[in-house]
């Protein structure tokens, strides 16, 4: 290989596209604040995970950061009152999702003072235990920013179990739109910093590896002033190219590791955490405040002052679109970025952990294109990070063998719509995997159900066996006494005769 | 050895018993639908008609032209090849009892395959040696063998690809045929 | 004349011998397959494919008298399983499968005589005499041997309600996409 082809190399990873980023000037314009709405609405699951079971009444008052529901199981996380105020409603409400199901969740009624309850934090979080950490970071439901919503504190554990030596510091922000990691490392930078050497205390990192997209150098910059005190802290650019704020991704391209199939990252000595989620610990053990609020982009081009708003979870996204305005009607919500990003079915849903972004596109943005024919032209396949072959899968799903798919790595695939972005021929690629996957684990659910049922015949069987045994048995014994009693009757009754014989 | 070795190679390629003599059609269209199927399939054909080959020579040679009985072949070999066929059946049932649900009614069909009937008869029409029979045999059964894996493994690609209604299903089937056997036809020019 | 009749009868006299001492040598006892079909099936015997419990629809299926989808409570996935197993191909959009069905009681009709928690194969109904039934979702299999029972008709199959958990992408529209290029 030649010097030339080197550097190119490495400067351009040979997966993954490069969309036009379209972050300015929403990245550039100061933060702002949501101004507080009447009305909140909390999801009780807004992780991966159980849901969280409410432990309030209707017609209670709340403080901001009272506990509204616990985590419930050992993957899940609680939910926080956004603000004070009287919860008005326990009740199932339209989900962020695409589906436009239903969601149950707690309706709060602000009184506008935005009161703080009882806080209580820590001056010197690395005097605590690693455990004591992750006890107070799941007690401020914590969970992963980037939009994957796995709580944090179960990472930490998950890291100190597998001993890992890493931590990976994602400030990726590779999806197009979004600068919600951008600005808060720009804004906040001091805070991010401490927050991941919290993280660094609790998992028993020796070092941390911050990878900062190379579009965002105000980012860069900031982070390098922040972290310059600190020796183990390295803030590291990465070239710009989507999906480097993907995991595997990111791994690789930091430490040249990559992640096996099927393998979690802990497993190669390294663990991922995103900026936002760093800050949020920062403010959870520092400040005490559980995790209510979130920086959430607002872009698009339908937008008429995007930027990045500070707002409380909850609150509804049509809050936030009026809060920046509309130039025209939106023709299509998305929450998140738009590559993975979820489609809105209207804008009465709320603010949710993980989301990072409200987009609202124009007519021209939200243009969708026939799908055609496949040309075999293989520009997905060029552009798999995960070097799989999505014409390959998507053909075998759209003949229903989904078999024929998993066999072709369906279960590698991240859903980062890079195959669906360069299809000349606009081929919905990323519906197909993830119908196909949806499909996979509906199987799967009526797989171990039917061997649930297997299970429930056996013991019913093993209980109808044991009743008639046990029927049996006491009929026996009923028959013994009945038959002992009859007994000592008649010798009653001979006694009797015996002792009246000689009276007459 | 070099007469042997051209032998077997002409008789699965440039004289394939499917594509260019056309016998055995009914397993390449029945069975030859996933790869597995066509490949026990194959085995078991090739079995037969080999083993057959070697058992109606002896018959030819033993039998059938000592006591002048040369009008009897065609009913002697069919009897010869149909008790082949039953103890095929009887050891596939025995020994992969999900190859012989796949083979299904195809297994006790092999019997009536013209393939191996016409294999059979050609041998002796041709009044070859026994080494050369048994070449022969292999070498067809061999070929019928390739051409169902391969007529098998574009099936299983062709039920991916987007087919006409009108096409669907069997005549796109027979088209694929008729294209491979067109292909087949260009080992006719080897000049050995 | 003689000559082709005692050959004949000799030759199929032998391999007939042949033929028999090998199919002894090869018996198979029993049907493996019908062993291996069952061991896959729910086992609740509820009789909803039409057979008398899941070893005879093992059997029927194993025989290639009853298709591999003739399974209501195992549905597409016990289809598929059974379609591996045997090697055969199975066109899954023909499968009827509505999705997972189960048992509710409506409980203003509801009169508390048990008669349904005995029929149920898998103990799936909860309830005491002159109490309101209720059905665990988690155990019932949807094989309506309960619907039947009930004096009052307050037991009827529903849907299994889609959550958020259970929400499946639609497929793509088949429209143009992956066609074979035209002209």
């Amino acid at each position: 290989m030649g010097f030339i082809e080197r550097i190119f190399r490495s400067a351009a990873p040979a997966w993954g596209v490069h969309p036009d980023d379209r972050k300015r000037p929403a990245a550039d314009v100061p933060l702002r604040s949501l101004p507080l709405p009447e009305r909140l609405f909390m999801p009780l699951q807004q992780h991966v995970g159980g849901a969280a079971r409410p432990v309030v009444l209707v017609g209670q008052r709340v403080w901001k950061g009272q506990m509204l529901a616990e985590a419930q199981g050992n993957i899940s996380a609680p939910v926080h009152a956004p603000t004070s105020g009287h919860i008005v409603a326990i009740g199932e409400i339209t989900a962020p999702h695409p589906s436009g199901l239903a969601q149950l969740a707690i309706t709060l009624a602000s009184d506008g003072a935005d009161e703080w309850g009882e806080r209580h934090p820590v001056a010197d979080p690395f005097s605590l235990a690693p455990d004591e950490i992750a006890r107070i970071t799941a007690a401020a439901g914590v969970v992963g920013l980037g939009g994957a919503t796995f709580p944090a504190a179960v990472k930490f554990n998950l890291g100190r179990r597998l001993k890992v030596g890493t931590l990976i510091v994602n400030g990726g922000e590779c999806e197009p739109y979004l600068s919600a990691d951008d600005c808060i490392m720009r804004q906040r930078a001091a805070e991010v910093v401490d927050g991941l050497r919290i993280v660094m205390h609790a998992i028993g990192a020796r070092e941390a590896l911050v990878g900062i997209e190379q579009n965002k150098p105000e980012a860069i910059a900031a982070m390098h002033i922040a972290a310059a005190p600190f020796g183990n802290v390295h803030i590291r650019p990465v070239p710009t190219r989507y999906p480097m704020g993907s995991d595997k991704q990111l791994i690789q391209a930091l430490t040249g590791k990559e992640v096996p199939a099927d393998a979690r990252a802990a497993e190669v000595g390294v663990l991922v955490h995103n900026v936002s989620t760093c800050a949020a610990v920062h403010r959870a053990l520092r400040l005490g405040e559980p995790l209510v609020e979130r920086i959430v982009t607002v872009n698009g081009g339908a937008v008429s002052a995007p930027g990045n708003i500070f707002a409380p979870l909850g609150a509804r996204v049509a809050d936030l679109l009026a809060f920046t305005g509309l130039k025209v009607e939106p023709s299509r919500l998305i929450l998140g970025g738009p590559m993975m990003g979820m489609l809105l079915p209207h804008a009465r849903v709320p603010i949710v952990k993980g989301a990072s972004g409200v987009l609202a596109f124009d007519a021209d943005e939200a243009a969708v294109h026939e799908a055609g024919p496949c040309i075999r032209c293989g520009l997905c396949t060029q552009s798999c990070p995960m070097g799989l072959l999505p014409l390959e899968m998507a053909r075998h799903i759209r003949a229903e063998d989904l078999d024929g798919a998993t066999g072709f790595g369906l279960s590698d695939c991240i859903a980062c719509g890079c195959c669906a972005y360069v299809c000349p021929s606009h081929i919905p690629l990323v519906q197909y995997f993830s119908h196909a996957k949806g499909e996979l684990s509906a199987r799967e659910r009526a797989r171990l159900r039917n061997e649930a049922a297997r299970r429930l015949v056996e013991q019913r069987s093993a209980r109808l066996q044991r009743e008639a045994r046990e029927k049996a048995a006491n009929a026996a014994r009923r028959k013994a006494e009945r038959d002992a009693a009859k007994a000592r009757a008649a010798a009653a009754v001979e006694a009797a005769a015996k002792v009246s014989e000689p009276i007459p | 050895m070099t007469a042997y070795l051209l032998l077997l190679l002409s008789t699965a390629l440039v004289n394939n018993v499917v594509l260019v003599k056309f016998l055995g059609l009914c397993p390449f269209m029945g069975v030859a639908k996933s790869m597995d199927s066509a490949l026990g399939m194959g085995l078991a054909t090739t079995f037969v008609i080999t083993l057959a080959c070697a058992a109606t020579w002896m018959l030819e040679h033993w039998l059938l032209l000592p006591f002048d009985l040369a009008y009897l072949r065609i009913l002697s070999f069919i009897l010869v090849i149909a008790a082949t066929v039953q103890f095929v059946e009887m050891v596939v049932k025995k020994s992969a009892p999900t190859l012989y649900q796949a083979l299904g009614i195809y297994l006790p069909l092999i019997t009536t395959n013209c393939a191996v009937l016409g294999v059979a008869l050609l041998t002796a029409q041709e009044s070859m040696g026994f080494a050369q029979t048994l070449v022969y045999g292999f070498g067809s059964a061999l070929g019928f063998t390739l051409v169902m894996l391969m007529f098998a493994g574009l099936r299983e690609r062709l039920a991916l690809a987007r087919v006409p209604a009108a096409f669907a299903g069997a005549p796109v089937s027979f088209i694929l045929a008729s294209l491979l056997a067109l292909a087949f036809m260009g080992f006719a020019g080897l000049n050995f | 004349m003689l000559m082709a009749i005692l050959s004949l009868t000799v030759l199929g006299s032998l391999l007939g011998l042949g033929l028999g001492i090998a199919a002894r040598k090869f018996k198979v006892e029993g049907d493996p397959l019908v062993a291996e079909i069952e061991a896959l099936m729910p086992g609740s015997n509820c009789g909803q494919c039409g057979f008398a419990g899941c070893p005879r629809l093992a059997a029927a299926i194993a025989s290639g008298s009853a298709p591999v989808t003739a399974c209501p409570p195992g549905g597409k996935a016990l289809a598929l399983a059974l379609a591996r197993k045997l090697g055969i191909s199975i066109d899954l959009a023909a499968v009827a499968d509505q999705g997972p069905r189960i048992a509710t009681v409506a409980e203003d009709i509801c009169i508390g005589c048990c008669r349904c928690t005995k029929v149920c194969p898998t103990d799936a109904i909860l309830g005491a005499a002159k109490q309101i039934h209720n059905v665990i979702r988690e155990a019932c299999t949807g094989c309506g041997n309960c619907i039947d029972r009930c004096p009052t008709e307050a037991m009827a199959l529903q849907p299994l309600p889609v959550t958020l958990q259970h929400w499946i992408w639609p497929k793509p529209l088949d429209g143009a996409a992956l066609a074979p290029a035209r002209g």
